[in-house]
């Protein structure tokens, strides 16, 4: 039998530390969270040797192990709790050629808690262009370990880098600084108090507790005669700590690296001066930005209208083969369409997240979020909340997993709430009928058409809203922070494609698994509702209609869609359309208005597909709505229901209100409560109504 | 007392005195220690944040930050 040993990667970001664990392992990588938190893990199983399988375990990227986020904190707990079924036999830190010294920081800090770590430098292949030499065999004997030249580029030192690993065993455990070094008369009342355990663990237990302030674990105590020293007291000591690191890594390197340093800039700095420009830095990030969504929009639309059919097709292959009845109702109608709903935001997600991981992957981002932190910060966000807004346009929901990035709280959370009201591509239908019918197809001074000027103050108009309750929602929110700002500005690079893919993959994968789940469940119990009715009115539809009807001169297609809009009007969801009709009103909709925004709440463009049904329109062909939806009145006030009052009041409805259940799932799975999805769903719909009473009111 | 953001750009200097307990450990991480260069590579629009060569570490911080930390300038060669 094979032994398997646990081998845990960490790094520095930038460090390309994810391509060397897709090297490493390839496509059987499986992607999970940390029990009860939203951070990613990445690990897979790959055979060393013939009797050796080692799980890789790729770890966040942290600079140190003085966590200050979720994402650094799982990597000190796993290395802290040897109970740990991912505690790993072996570390490998990954470091790149450049970055050597910083990089150093987090090695030595690893390798004094007395695992084997082998060290793992990363493009190697520009240590020429760079005019950078090493000497390995020095560093090796000084850093006490193994060293690894690795090129993830050019694939090449892995055979190298798993001999290595292989080779665990022999590694020496000897730590780069004594901790008792730190503070001797601390750490010795500490090692009194505590014989048995380790140091340094001991340390960095201690903290935890003062950089993160989240963990489980008892506070270590005064015992022993140990005193415990205050907060700032510790915060100076991991100072010194860091301060005596960087002495040991600088003597290091003056013996073993050499750097030809008018090699190393350059091509950075001309860059630089054209895309972080004050004027032309705007410029090339806006173009930048409209190319992206064009391109969503033209690349997305193909597999969408595919993926439309092929769900539509598969529900009705379905209807076909199975025997009629409820099972074949509710996979049919509910949990097919439920599942289509999900997979139709597919294309928009991996087209979104190829274009922000090749920014991230060429270094481009950090300087967006340079050029922008400022003009956000005003608003309560960060620069980093930049690539969430943006990504909104498209849809809300990789939006908000894009907030990740931001590690201050309080601007991740405003940003998360806030990017909802950007106008995502899924108002887009119900924007485009609305203006059809009550914006006239005429220019504005011959040249702007009014009803493309609409639609763009919509989406301005989105956006404005996300960035002004931006504003308020730091106003109000009462969340003590700190500004942790410090944004690395790594070199310019090629993106490497296999990063770029993964990275795809993987973010729709979250979102399918994820999300999706809700979205599937949600979806089902609308279903239900849309199907069965409180009254024998419901089940007794068909009588119903074909007795008020003259058959004879209807075809059979047409009965049946007058037969669905009336088992609609009677359904559960039909009465609970009726019902909000009081509350609708005012805004100057009917109930079946009213039905389509309940409707909605499963994605925004069911509005279209939902009148479709109440109207019994034969097809969705937008033309016929249209003309049907015209041809409505009003039920109170009598002439037309559409007239641009009501229409306006609708179009600034759909802008502000939260009606995607979608959204509010995956909210809740960024913020782990329920909480602030609420506040999203009552505090944007709630306003969404004023506005559009308002707005009635005063045009009608 | 001089501090990083009172460098104009392309201006180098030494890292003085940090006492400051809201300075964020990861810039301390990164390089940013007593001793260690600081070169300004450039100053955002609206003069915020600041991008910096620290020790070979290229990375942006906010003006306030900046203010934390003491300096002491080389003279242009």
């Amino acid at each position: 039998m094979s032994k398997q040993i646990n081998v845990a990667l960490v790094g520095n970001p930038n460090t390309g530390k994810t391509s060397v664990f897709n090297n490493l392992t390839g496509l059987n990588q499986k992607v999970g969270n940390y029990p009860g938190i939203t951070v990613e893990k990445k690990e897979a199983v790959v055979k060393l040797s013939r009797n050796l399988k080692a799980h890789v375990l790729d770890l966040p990227g942290t600079y140190s192990l003085n966590a200050t986020s979720l994402d650094e904190n799982v990597v000190i707990e796993l290395l802290l709790n040897k109970n740990d079924k991912d505690y790993p036999d072996v570390v490998v830190v990954i470091s790149d050629i450049e970055n050597l010294k910083r990089n150093l920081l987090l090695f030595t800090q690893i390798k004094d808690l007395g695992l084997p770590t082998i060290l793992a430098i990363n493009m190697a292949d520009r240590m020429d262009r760079k005019g950078i030499q090493l000497d390995v065999g020095l560093l090796e004997k000084r850093l006490k370990t193994k060293v690894n030249l690795i090129s993830a580029r050019k694939n090449k030192g892995f055979t190298e880098l798993k001999q290595s690993i292989l080779d665990y065993q022999k590694l020496s455990v000897t730590p780069c600084l004594e901790a008792s070094k730190i503070d001797k008369q601390y750490f010795e009342s500490l090692k009194k108090a505590y014989p048995n355990q380790d140091l340094y663990k001991l340390w960095l237990v201690i903290t935890q507790d003062v950089n993160f302030g989240k963990t489980n674990r008892n506070r270590i105590s005064s015992e022993n005669g140990f005193k415990p020293k205050s907060d700032s007291e510790i915060k100076r000591l991991q100072q010194k700590e860091t301060i005596k690191r960087y002495q040991f890594i600088n003597e290091t390197l003056k013996e073993t690296l050499t750097k030809n340093l008018a090699l190393a800039k350059g091509l950075r700095a001309s860059i630089d001066r054209l895309l972080i420009h004050k004027i032309w830095g705007y410029v090339i990030f806006l173009a930048i930005l409209f190319l992206i969504f064009q391109t969503i929009y033209d690349w997305s639309t193909y597999p969408m209208d595919f993926i439309d059919e092929s769900f539509l097709a598969l529900s009705e292959y379905v209807k076909d083969v199975f025997p009629v009845g409820m099972l074949s109702d509710l996979i049919s109608e509910g949990i097919i369409p439920g599942i289509g709903g999900i997979v139709i935001f597919v294309p928009q997600i991996a087209f979104l997240f190829l274009f922000i991981s090749i920014l991230e992957e060429t270094g481009y981002m950090s300087r967006v979020v340079f050029l922008m932190d400022r003009i956000m910060r005003k608003f309560g966000m960060s620069g980093k909340s930049v690539v969430p807004l943006v990504s909104g346009t498209a849809c809300a929901i990789p939006a908000v997993m894009a907030a990740r990035n931001i590690e201050s709280w309080k601007e991740r959370l405003v940003t998360i709430l806030v990017v909802p009201f950007t106008t995502c591509s899924a108002r887009l239908p119900v924007y485009l009928i609305i203006i059809g019918l009550v914006i006239p197809d005429e220019r504005w001074l011959g040249v702007f058409n009014y009803q493309g000027i609409t639609l763009m103050l919509l989406y301005l108009l989105g956006f404005v809203t996300a960035v002004v309750s931006g504003w308020l929602a730091s106003k109000m929110l009462k969340i003590e922070f700190k500004s942790y700002f410090v944004v690395e500005m790594p070199d310019y690079k090629m993106p490497i494609f296999k990063n770029v893919f993964y990275t795809v993959i993987e973010k729709t994968k979250s979102f399918v698994f994820g999300a999706g789940k809700i979205i599937l469940a949600i979806s089902i119990i609308l279903w239900v509702l849309a199907s069965y009715g409180p009254t024998d009115d419901f089940d007794n539809a068909e009588s119903i209609v074909t007795a008020s009807l003259d058959v004879t001169e209807l075809s059979q297609e047409e009965i049946n869609t007058e037969i669905s809009s009336y088992k609609l009007k009677n359904s559960y969801i039909g009465y609970a359309g009726r019902a909000i009709e009081p509350a609708v009103i005012p805004l100057g909709y009917d109930w079946k208005i009213g039905i389509a925004i309940i409707a909605s709440f499963a994605a925004r463009e069911v509005f279209v597909g939902t009148l479709a049904t109440i109207y019994s329109v034969e097809n969705d062909n937008e033309q016929t709505i249209k003309n049907r939806m015209a041809a409505e009145t009003n039920p109170i006030l009598g002439g037309p229901l559409f007239t641009f009052a009501s229409g306006i009041s609708l179009l600034l409805f759909y802008a502000f209100a939260m009606q995607c259940m979608s959204t509010l799932a995956i909210v809740r799975r960024e913020t782990g409560t329920w909480k602030w999805p609420m506040i999203q769903l009552f505090g944007m719909s709630g306003f969404a109504y004023v506005v559009a009473l308002i707005a009635f009111q005063i045009l009608k | 007392m001089l501090t990083i953001a009172s460098l104009k750009k392309g201006q180098k200097a030494i890292i003085g005195e940090m006492t400051s307990q809201d300075i964020p450990l990861k810039l301390l991480e990164m390089g940013c220690l007593p001793g260690n260069h600081v070169e300004l590579i450039q100053i955002a629009p609206f003069k915020d944040p600041l991008y910096l060569n620290i020790n070979d570490t290229f990375l942006s911080i906010r003006r306030e930050t900046a203010k934390l930390i003491h300096i002491e300038l080389i003279p242009d060669e």
